[in-house]
């Protein structure tokens, strides 16, 4: 085999690889939308959000600090320690159950019964809110994320795979950071599907999810549930920041990886777990394959973001619930 | 009654809002908000520091205080347009956009109002042609030139010969990232260089297709026209495919502190073009923390003082100044107008006894603007991140670009541009 068929593998790994980048962003969108219909437009920023506090807790960052400075006089940064990894994700995901308490106290409670499009706006409205109460809280400097996640081509399949493509070819790259995200992603969807299979609460959240009305009138609590769910996405959005932060450093740009997103949960669906992850593989192995053979060397490249969308559009015209996603029948 | 009331106090505000008309006022279209706020803060912290700088230390400029006027615009086009049309009645000197996609939508707005616009190290390339451009002025250097000395450090390492050598273009796939294509396409087929071209999407988050592609081809230059979190992940993704840091330089939009913080000792050795000093070693800091960050009237926290953004939002508010008291004295007034400005902006003489008495000997070159060349020297150089250290530093004397090739680019641009509008070259 030539060199180039063994770049063409390369690339699929790496698209298999992004894919699951973007599946991570996804399923913090499919667990809110599939529990409350909402199309949560504020997912982007709460993987900024949590990554901003994560990283500001890690660096005993003082919260508000230019505020309090600029109120009192103060010249206030840092507590002046550094806090451990595992403390400081646990710190994060209490704020982000505040958080979903919060959301849940003073924006949902108050809309329960509007049509789908008031909730989405509503959402609209809490994305700027957190944007700029987070650059408030933590600052809108670019900071390192750090969580002891290892970076750069694992060394090991390069090496083993070098000799497969002659002189032309290195061996395969496959980022660590990617191979650890493939690894966090397996086992939250594991523990997502079996939370909500075999658990009390995950049952009532399929209830919630399948019928509003008919899991109230069985004693299920909505706004508890939505406090679950909001966090439990919260802790997705975590997981989400951590790996995108690694890549690009913690900074108010990490919101658009929503935007990446879309196009999954047009392919995968919005109600399906599984269909974010197998919807991120396809648009991931997607656009990296249409780059390496049609859009780098007969478009000019930069094909990737237009063809996530188009092949999104595509499948809408086949099947507009997606691969997974539950076909709504609306009677008028 | 009701409506009296609502109206004296919506005059006093107005009143309070706008600025006296002795002011002389600097609309500041700045970012702090959005994907490129990270850049936005510290251009606009030292671009306000300085004028506050002024108005403490010198009593403003000539006599006259300085007024900076900061409209948000998000680095978005239609808004930075929104910022023009509010501001502009101000009685705006000089328009500073820090955005290429706002510079091309001002170019023939602020032209038809008379208003000089500065757009330094970015926007039109072609608009250093002053014959042609009356109201653009983008001095000391273009992006045209970046390219060039880009190319002539590549040059100076392989001893004057990259004939046959491979180097690639990353470049942000809109009108800023395409600017330097047709200087180094040229520049190619002179110096015989084989050039590869790969655009990253708004806003470069995913790059990975792109470092495959260089890891496949191995050039033996990468040069990157990026802007926001596009820097980072190059830079991290270039650490990551082990592609060597010195081979791998920025123009100097891809070289602050925020583009090598996140990949930490990853991005140590890489490169990246400057148009102005590094670091916070010159007197005029040591005034602005006296008169300005200890005085509490900084613009933000004071904690951006002397990184790479600050300094240049510094050195283009220095420069608008040395305009104004050109301006001042051509006209024999404190206060001017804007198209006295742009008399100042087109005299503009900075030397290197000016810039020392300014506290700021060597922090930039000396250069002179004239009628037909906006765009100053067009003079370089280069500057190396040390990871440990975390600070850039200098390591080459300010260069030329080359001046065959980038002329008669400009002449032939500014051409097909004063054509498309109709406009008869000045300056004769």
């Amino acid at each position: 085999m030539s060199a180039n068929f063994y770049y063409g593998v390369e690339v699929f790994l790496n698209g298999l690889m992004t894919g699951v980048m973007y599946s991570l962003v996804a399923l913090g969108f499919v667990l809110i939308f599939k529990a409350s219909g909402i199309f949560n437009y504020a997912q982007g920023v709460m993987a900024l959000f949590a990554a901003l506090t994560l990283v500001g807790f890690q660096n005993g960052q003082i919260p508000f600090a230019h505020l309090i400075n600029a109120i009192f006089g103060t010249d206030l940064h840092h507590f002046g320690w550094q806090m451990p990894t595992f403390l400081a994700i646990f710190f994060t995901l209490l704020v982000m159950i505040l958080f979903a308490y919060i959301v849940e106290k003073y924006v949902l409670q108050h809309l329960v019964n509007q049509e789908p499009i008031i909730l989405f706006m509503a959402t609209i409205g809490l994305a700027y809110f957190m944007e700029g109460f987070g650059d408030l809280m933590w600052g809108s400097d670019v900071k390192k994320m750090d969580v002891g996640i290892p970076q750069g081509g694992n060394l090991w399949l390069e090496e083993s795979t070098a000799f497969l493509g002659g002189e032309d070819f290195f061996g395969f790259y496959v980022d660590n950071l990617d191979i650890w995200a493939a690894i966090f992603a397996a086992i939250l969807v594991t523990s997502l599907v079996m939370f909500s299979q075999y658990t009390k609460t995950g049952r009532a959240l399929r209830a919630v999810a399948d019928d509003h009305q008919a899991a109230l009138s069985v004693g299920i609590s909505l706004r508890t549930i939505w406090v679950i769910v909001w966090s439990i996405s919260g802790f997705v959005a975590l997981v989400a920041g951590i790996m995108w932060g690694s890549k690009s450093g913690v900074q108010f740009s990490l919101s658009l990886i929503a935007l990446k997103a879309l196009p999954v949960l047009m392919l995968g669906g919005f109600t399906s777990i599984p269909g974010a992850i197998i919807g991120g593989l396809i648009v991931g192995v997607g656009e990296k394959m249409f780059e390496f053979l049609i859009g780098a060397p007969f478009l000019g490249g930069a094909t990737e973001n237009w063809f996530a969308y188009m092949l999104a559009l595509l499948f809408l015209v086949f099947r507009p619930q997606g691969l997974f996603g539950e076909k709504i029948i609306e009677r008028v | 009654m009701k409506l009296t009331k609502i109206a004296a106090v919506l005059a006093v505000t107005t009143l309070v809002a706008t600025p006296a008309m002795a002011d002389l006022v600097f609309p500041s279209l700045s970012y702090r908000t959005g994907p490129y706020g990270a850049n936005g803060i510290p251009f606009a912290d030292g671009y306000s520091d300085y004028f506050t700088l002024v108005n403490e230390r010198d009593n403003g400029i000539g006599g006259e205080k300085a007024k900076v006027v900061e409209c948000e615009t998000g680095y978005n086009t239609e808004k930075g347009v929104e910022c023009y049309e509010s501001t502009k009645s101000m009685g705006a000197l000089v328009y500073q956009p820090l955005s290429t996609g706002i510079t091309y939508q001002l170019i023939p707005k602020v032209t038809a109002d008379g208003i000089p616009l500065h757009s330094m190290g970015y926007g039109r390339t072609s608009a250093a042609n002053g014959k042609v451009f009356s109201n653009i002025f983008n001095y000391p250097a273009n992006y045209w030139n970046g390219a060039s000395i880009a190319i002539n450090h590549i040059l100076k390492e392989n001893g004057g010969d990259v004939k046959g050598k491979k180097i690639t273009l990353l470049y942000h796939n809109s009108a800023y990232g395409k600017e330097p294509i047709r200087t180094l396409e040229e520049l190619s087929k002179k110096h015989g260089f084989k050039l590869t071209l790969i655009p990253v999407d708004h806003p470069g988050q995913e790059q990975k297709s792109q470092w495959l592609q260089i890891r496949r081809e191995k050039p033996d230059n990468v040069i990157m026209w990026g802007w926001g979190v596009m820097n980072q992940v190059a830079i991290q993704e270039a650490s990551n495919i082990r592609y060597p840091m010195d081979k791998f330089i920025g123009i100097w939009w891809s070289g602050s502190e925020n583009d090598v913080i996140p990949a930490g000792d990853a991005a140590h050795g890489y490169k990246a073009l400057g148009m102005h000093a590094v670091g916070s070693d010159f007197p005029v800091f040591d005034d602005i923390k006296k008169y300005v960050v200890d005085a509490g009237k900084a613009a933000g926290a004071g904690d951006q003082v002397g990184t790479v953004l600050y300094n240049r939002g510094m050195y283009a508010a220095m420069l608008a100044v040395e305009a104004v008291k050109t301006a001042q004295a051509l006209h024999n007034t404190k206060a001017i107008t804007p198209a006295m400005m742009r008399d100042g902006m087109e005299a503009l003489d900075i030397t290197d006894a000016k810039m020392a008495a300014l506290g700021m000997a060597g922090f930039g070159p000396s250069f002179k603007v004239t009628c037909e060349n906006h765009g100053g020297p067009g003079l370089g150089m280069v500057t190396q991140w040390d990871a440990k250290a975390k600070k850039w530093n200098q390591i080459s004397e300010y260069g030329p670009s080359d001046a065959t090739v980038i002329n008669a680019l400009i002449a032939e641009d500014s051409a097909a541009f004063a054509k498309e509008n109709k406009i008869e070259e000045r300056c004769n």
